[in-house]
């Protein structure tokens, strides 16, 4: 926690935070691709995959692509893992999030994802939780669903390899 | 996993097995018909009992680092679960769909950017409801997998009347999977 300021206009602390997960998301082409959106509320992320005809694995249910799921997922947790451990970064607005070079995303290492339902022809969401980030590894959960926020069709567990830089190192984030 | 035995030869209940061109020629439309496979590229290079090759040329699209335009683990991870569903639909018993339970893929190195993968899958094991595959992908560079994977996927077979009818409409009450995907176009 920095020194005593006084507190920043809740327009000003919006701004930076929307503007630092734009920059993170967009830089990346394979989101947009698949149309994936990010909704913020405070700390806390939702992605949402914007159903598209493109987007089918099976023509005849019809059925989101398994392999659409498992990208979904894996997107959700890296930029859910990135979020977390850039958070205090942006908050004491160090990250130069409009002209500086953004830092790298983390790598996964590997990815288990479990197919529970068959993904409806609609709009789905996701949410990461991370549940350790050390300094070279994190470990992330993440639980997909659509209609309703406790029917998951989809969750994955993944294991990411953090990126050496961003300035300083947030250490044990939450 | 466990692999108690390889039975690719098996033919367990003389089901009648179809013709290995059908396979083929099933297996074809299986990628063909999916509308996600075509927007990646994706194309069924050879196929065998219950083995399968399909590559996936690289895509600007397809980036998931912009600072070095690598190829985004989920693209590989669709291409793998195909691959797998493909293998384990060209299996000798002759399945008539199937979905992946779980899938998991180890990221061994970045794909060469500009290069196509090629991903291989092998149905090593089934049972008379679940296969189990295992998968490898390659660039076009070095002996280094890019990835490699491992799932179970559910297996529907044709004359096995009680799982094997088409559920055609209620997804809604899915006991799992739904199959995401059926050979069957």
């Amino acid at each position: 926690m920095s020194a005593r300021r006084p507190p920043e206009p809740v327009g000003v602390v919006k701004e930076r935070r929307d503007r630092a997960l734009q920059r993170l998301v967009s830089g990346v082409p394979y989101i947009g691709f698949l149309g994936i959106e990010f909704d913020r509320h405070g700390d806390e992320l939702t992605a949402i995959l914007r159903f598209s005809d493109r987007l089918i694995g099976n023509p005849s249910l019809p059925a989101i692509h398994g392999g659409v799921t498992a990208s979904f997922l894996e997107v959700s947790a890296l930029i859910g893992l990135s979020w977390t451990w850039l958070w205090e970064e942006i908050e004491a607005g160090r990250l130069n999030e409009s002209t500086g070079a953004m830092p790298r995303l983390p790598k996964t290492i590997d990815f288990t994802v479990d197919y529970l339902r068959s993904g409806l022809p609609r709009d789905a969401y996701a949410r990461a939780r991370v549940n350790r980030q050390g300094r070279r590894y994190a470990s992330v959960q993440v639980e997909a669903w659509q209609d309703r926020r406790d029917k998951l069709f989809a969750a994955a567990t993944g294991h990411f390899l953090m990126p050496k830089t961003p300035g300083t190192a947030p250490d044990t984030a939450q | 996993m466990d692999d108690p035995g390889h039975d690719h030869d098996a033919n367990p209940e003389g089901n009648p097995v179809p013709k290995r061109q059908d396979i083929v020629r099933i297996a074809r439309q299986f990628i063909g018909a999916i509308p996600f496979s075509r927007a990646v590229g994706m194309e069924l290079r050879e196929i065998g009992e219950g083995w399968a090759r399909i590559t996936m040329p690289y895509s600007a699209e397809l980036v998931g680092e912009p600072s070095t335009g690598v190829i985004h683990g989920g693209a590989v991870s669709a291409l793998m679960d195909t691959c797998g569903g493909a293998a384990v639909m060209s299996h000798p018993t002759g399945p008539v769909s199937t979905a992946t339970i779980d899938l998991r893929i180890d990221y061994m190195r970045a794909a060469t950017p500009g290069q196509t993968i090629t991903a291989e899958a092998t149905c090593y094991h089934v049972t008379r409801s679940v296969a189990f595959v295992r998968a490898v992908a390659r660039d076009e560079t070095g002996e280094t997998p890019v990835a490699t994977a491992s799932g179970a996927f559910t297996l529907q077979r044709a004359t096995s009347g009680r799982l094997g009818a088409r559920s055609s409409g209620s997804v809604e009450n899915a006991t799992q999977n739904e199959e995401h995907r059926s050979a069957i176009p």
